[in-house]
């Protein structure tokens, strides 16, 4: 087994980054200009990090399968961002934000670059607020933030309830700045389809034109992934329809490691599923459970009433509910983080307590918050607080200030008013907290081949805080990435332009279209989704909230039939020189294929619950997860040797230093 | 429920492309409309024929990826949603829908109903930003307090999606909302203002370069805006596009 | 980029649109108020006329800017007309406009047309023979045997009904026309704030009353020829 170096400066913890900053190399602005770099990728961390390597004067060349960078899915993040500003005055800290994120993370991430994540959190606001990114502010002026789950002060900023969306065009717009200087080119709809290594080193990529099907070759010096998390590999997930994993796993056969590829994370707020043609799920912002509360009645005779459509939710008594989260979870109540939010969901369903036709479902109820704030509004007015419909007037209100338009969104898809009654809700896949392993420097096991943000694995543990996914896409684009590619790159100053004629080059070229062209002729009898849908629903029910050993054989085995059943019986219509979206689906389902067993595999090693797995093998006699540190505090990083059942394991071993590993309790 | 398609059917920028008819049968009201068009597509498959291409990717009302002219309204019939978030419940059995691509001189159109709107990339790439570099060191966040009002109308100016329902709902195929949109997001902050001459110069000078037409104010592009984005903005840019111009003259 | 004149922008054109409109729209009030005096009183309205009609300042000044801004409001209007037809070049098969706009607001091009039409008999009825009788003849005195001709003319012009319903069918639509171009040119020279509502409240009865104005004209002075 080779040694596992994660390059993590010595030193006390709060000065590694300053020491390390001060220690790497640099490129002196003349020379960055004769070094190219290409960016997979441009959502928040990738369109970040491409347009600051462009400020810093390096050559960038882009990448987007979307038609604009703005599309990206971090536009889709609700909640917020978190920053460590304290300006509520409520005790926070870098140390807090950092501590909270470690055992958020069920302690499975890396010490380091948790607190530097900590550590620039809040470098991240003043810059999104130069850039003019509209956040959220008070009657003052100044910057609002509320509370989000798994931690007990209020460090989140946010833009209403679209503040991936005002992130993501504020990264845009520095693109787009650099994109005009000529600093940035910027290939919209274009996929990656390899990674190309030249002499041990990322030196290119080879991309496919989606408007004219041709196939290019890129060269650059280095070569960066942000494309993103891989949940789609579920199927049905919060994630774009066209959120993929590919690009990941392309570079894991050309020998990155991906790291703890079953950390996924499940969201208890989502919009239940409805019906079997579904294509997508709808998350409903964490930020709902500051003000909305989680019940199922307590009486399965009043279920049975609510799914015959006898009983609405609003005439079941106060006494007869139970706010399953409150009751379990008294200190962080219906703030508990995402993985024990949506497990207890789970645990009630299971029960048999699920209040929809499927029985995949809980109510999420702003009844006593529309009351709450009604009054204090009408206090603060000078109005009578006794008056029913004014306070619920106001509150309805104010409601709709906090959260107008999820409540929106929620009442197009649902067809209910969610003012007048509680929502429905059910946990789904929402994001990966596995992904390409990368060191201090986010430099994955390729040199020159760098991840950031989803994609990569390095901070989130086994599970991630609400309002930490911007954060970190942020921090690797803007403050990280930029200094640490230097260091790489110093060397790289003599070395000139990389010519795209290299075999390599050709080879991964001719690998690529002859995949292509094997699912345009294979002429099979089946569709992309129809596999898609198959691998989900494997997914969901044996690698989901709840693994358990034979479940993790049986997906191992029936992924892999799938496997070579989606090689034999895969149909792509239309040509491979054209505008052809099932053969760019086919591509990513295929990976997906290999993808899901790997994840699948991860899972059954780790035999114990942390974070967002778990394995009810080991569980507290409470049903609460059970962590064992003794034999598996590491990453799990996983070597492609040609089959995922094949992949060689590989670990790094997590030290703790400065924190003391405890068993997460939010009683 | 059983209804009638009538699908433009474009194989590329060069063919002419055509209407032509799908019926589809077994919809239900709780399918979005887009989740249609995936069962038809599946069909199409089935029965060895070409899929019908459209934009789309998040499918929750943000991306702003999806199109589409659903029988005459950019989004269809619905009001301050994408097609995306447009349910079947909003139409009747037996209906015919037509579905159209999003017309004009600056949308080229790619395949089917998927068109070009990279002209919006260079409108912003002309000026919607503010020229400040990350370093890092830029001022605390709250060193500048903003009134509550402005903060909320540049961030209301901002939620703009970039979908183009705006220039497809227009008579004349005019831009004006959507650049307005962002040129106002910036006029309003105090970290806009100080690019605000030359912002407003450069992307309306873009924007009329990239062949769209000119406002008539007919209010459409507000009406069948998505996140209601508001003819203010119209306003405000007309003004300060004016006395921009005016003010460079001196 | 761009630095260059104000009228080379779209937006810049629309301000022209705006100004030209609001110049008009001025004009159009003041020649109610004296037509308003046609059928009150035909003598305040010859005597109007005829300092109107001699008066160097109107003649030689005004005359030739409301000439002047009469024809850049339409060739323009065209002009933008036909660049925004050019903007989709191939048009929607089905296209419901209804649903989002006003049919005044989308086809200004139409009542501008039949206001044009209206513009080209309201000259030959009036404008010509009168520059003929003042400049080509040369007879500046505006008298007819001895009294002021004016009112004489008007009575004679709308004695045909079928002018008189050629006048009203324009004042319609000039009225449709106004109804949008009121508030549109505002909005154009980007007065969209507080007083907007107000204005727009105005617009509306402005644009109602300033054509029926005219249209009761044309119908009084209609029925008095047929005492």
């Amino acid at each position: 087994m080779t040694k596992i170096d994660s390059k993590i400066p010595s030193g006390a913890l709060k000065d590694k980054w300053t020491t390390h900053k001060n220690n790497i190399n640099l490129v002196n602005p003349a020379n960055k200009r004769l070094i190219d770099v290409i960016v997979v990728g441009t959502g928040l961390a990738g369109g970040s990090a491409a347009a600051t390597l462009a400020e810093l004067g390096y050559n960038v060349k882009a990448f987007a399968f979307q038609d604009s960078p703005r599309r990206a899915h971090s536009i889709a993040a609700q909640g917020g961002i978190n920053a460590a500003k304290n300006y509520q005055g409520d005790g926070d800290s870098i140390y807090r934000l950092f501590y909270d994120t470690v055992k958020g993370g069920d302690y499975r991430s890396r010490e380091a670059n948790v607190y530097r994540l900590a550590e620039v959190s809040a470098n991240i606001i003043d810059q999104c607020v130069a850039q003019g990114v509209p956040f959220a502010r008070d009657y003052g002026g100044l910057l609002d933030n509320r509370s989000f789950g798994g931690v007990l002060v209020s460090r989140t900023f946010y833009a209403k309830g679209q503040t991936g969306q005002q992130l993501l065009l504020g990264a845009y717009s520095a693109l787009n700045r650099q994109i005009g200087r000529g600093k940035v080119k910027m290939y919209n709809r274009h996929e990656m389809m390899d990674v190309v290594v030249v002499d041990g080193k990322a030196r290119g990529i080879i991309a496919r034109d989606l408007v004219t099907g041709k196939v290019e070759r890129h060269s650059a010096h280095a070569v960066v992934i942000g494309t993103g998390g891989y949940g789609n590999v579920f199927f049905l997930s919060t994630n774009a329809m066209g959120s993929n994993g590919s690009a990941a796993w392309k570079v894991h056969k050309k020998g990155a490691y991906f790291a703890n590829p079953c950390f996924t994370q499940i969201h208890p707020t989502c919009i239940p599923v409805a019906g079997e043609l579904q294509a997508k799920l709808t998350l409903m912002s964490e930020s709902l459970r500051n003000d909305g509360r989680i019940w199922v009645p307590k009486n399965l005779d009043d279920v049975k009433a609510i799914r015959a459509g006898q009983l609405k939710p609003t005439q079941i008594a106060e006494e007869n509910r139970d706010y399953y989260l409150e009751r379990r979870y008294p200190a962080f109540g219906n703030l508990v983080p995402r993985d024990v939010a949506s497990r207890a969901a789970k645990e009630r369903c299971d029960a048999g307590y699920g209040v929809n036709q499927t029985g995949q479902a809980v109510y999420l109820d702003f009844a006593s918050a529309i009351e709450r704030y009604g009054k204090e509004t009408a206090h603060v007015q000078g109005l009578n607080e006794n008056d029913q419909a004014l306070v619920t007037k106001l509150g309805k209100e104010v409601i709709a200030n906090k959260y107008g338009n999820l409540f929106q969104m929620y009442e197009k898809i649902v067809d209910e008013n969610p003012y007048e009654t509680p929502m429905m809700i059910f946990p789904a896949v929402h994001y990966t907290m596995g992904g390409i392993w990368v060191d201090y420097n986010l430099m994955t096991t390729i040199p020159g081949l760098y991840a950031i943000g989803e994609a990569n694995f390095s901070d989130h543990g086994a599970n991630r805080l609400g309002a930490s996914a911007l954060m970190q896409g942020l921090a690797d684009g803007y403050f990280v990435l930029p200094y640490t590619i230097g260091d790489y790159l110093a060397h790289d100053i003599r070395t000139g332009p990389i010519s795209t004629d290299h075999p390599a080059f050709a080879e991964a070229e001719k690998e690529v279209v002859e995949r292509l062209d094997h699912l345009i002729n294979n002429n099979g009898t089946k569709s992309v989704d129809s596999f898609h849908r198959k691998l989900g629903l494997i997914m969901w029910n044996k690698c989901g909230m709840a693994r358990n050993r034979e479940g993790l054989l049986e997906a191992i085995s029936e992924i892999k039939a799938l496997r070579d059943e989606f090689w034999k019986e895969i149909k792509v219509p239309g040509g491979r020189n054209e505008f052809n979206e099932e053969l760019a689906k086919a591509g990513r389902v295929a990976d997906y294929l290999e993808l899901g067993e790997l994840f699948a595999k991860d899972a059954l090693l780790r035999e114990e619950s942390c974070g967002g797995h778990f394995r009810e093998e080991s569980q507290s006699e409470e049903g609460e997860a059970k962590r064992d540190d003794e034999n598996f505090k590491y990453v799990s990083m996983w070597e492609y040797t040609g089959n995922p059942a094949d992949a060689i394991l590989h670990k790094e071993d997590l030290v703790y230093e400065n924190i003391e590993l405890k068993t997460r309790s939010y009683k | 429920m059983n209804l009638k398609l009538k699908i433009w059917r474009q194989q590329n920028s060069n063919d002419k492309g055509k209407i032509v008819d799908y019926n589809i049968t077994g919809i239900s009201g709780d399918m979005s409309f887009l989740e249609m068009l995936d069962v038809l597509n599946e069909d199409l498959i089935e029965k060895n024929d070409t899929p019908v291409s459209f934009d789309h990717d998040c499918r929750e009302g943000i991306c702003g990826m999806c199109s589409l002219q659903i029988n005459g309204e950019p989004h269809g019939p619905d009001k301050g949603v994408t097609t995306c978030q447009l349910h079947m419940r909003s139409f009747k059995d037996g209906d015919t829908i037509y579905i159209e691509p999003f017309r004009a001189k600056a949308f080229p159109i790619i395949k089917d109903l998927v068109v070009d709107r990279s002209a919006f990339d260079r409108i912003q790439q002309s000026g919607a930003y503010v020229s400040v570099n990350t370093s890092g060191n830029t001022q605390d966040a709250n060193s500048i307090p903003i009134p509550k009002e402005d903060a909320d109308m540049a961030f209301d100016a901002a939620t703009c999606i970039g979908c183009g329902a705006c220039v497809a709902a227009c008579k004349n195929s005019s831009a004006m909302l959507f650049t307005s949109a962002k040129v106002s997001q910036f006029a309003l902050l105090p970290q806009g203002k100080v690019e605000a001459k030359k912002r407003v110069q450069d992307m309306v000078a873009q924007m009329d370069a990239e062949g769209f037409g000119n406002c008539s104010n007919t209010g459409a592009c507000e009406a069948e805006c998505p996140k209601g984005i508001s003819l203010e903005n119209i306003a405000r840019m007309n003004r300060e596009l004016i006395s921009a111009k005016v003010a460079v003259k001196h | 980029m761009s630095k260059s004149g104000l009228f080379k922008s779209s937006i810049g054109r629309k301000f022209a649109m705006a100004l030209s409109a609001l110049f008009l729209m001025i004009f159009l009030l003041q020649h109610l108020v004296i037509n308003i005096t046609a059928i009150i009183s035909p003598d305040t309205f010859n005597e109007l006329s005829h300092f109107m009609g001699t008066n160097p300042l109107v003649q030689f000044l005004a005359q030739p800017i409301l000439i002047f801004a009469v024809v850049f409001h339409f060739v323009m209007g065209m002009y933008l007309e036909v660049k925004n037809k050019a903007a989709r070049p191939v048009s929607y098969n089905k296209f419901n406009g209804g649903a989002n706009s006003s049919w005044m607001s989308r086809n200004m091009a139409i009542s501008g047309l039949v206001i044009l039409a209206f513009l080209v008999l309201h000259f030959i009825d009036f404008w010509f023979p009168e520059i003929n009788t003042k400049y080509i003849v040369g007879d500046m005195s505006g008298m007819h045997n001895g009294e002021f001709r004016y009112y004489e003319e008007l009575l004679h012009k709308f004695a045909n009904p079928a002018r008189v319903i050629a006048y009203i069918v324009a004042f319609i639509l000039l009225a449709l026309h106004l109804m949008h171009g009121f508030g549109s040119a505002f909005q154009s020279m980007g007065q969209n704030n507080k007083y907007i509502d107000g204005l727009k409240k105005f617009g509306v009865i402005y644009s109602v009353a300033v054509p029926l104005g005219f249209i009761i004209i044309a119908i009084v002075l209609y029925v008095t020829t047929l005492n």
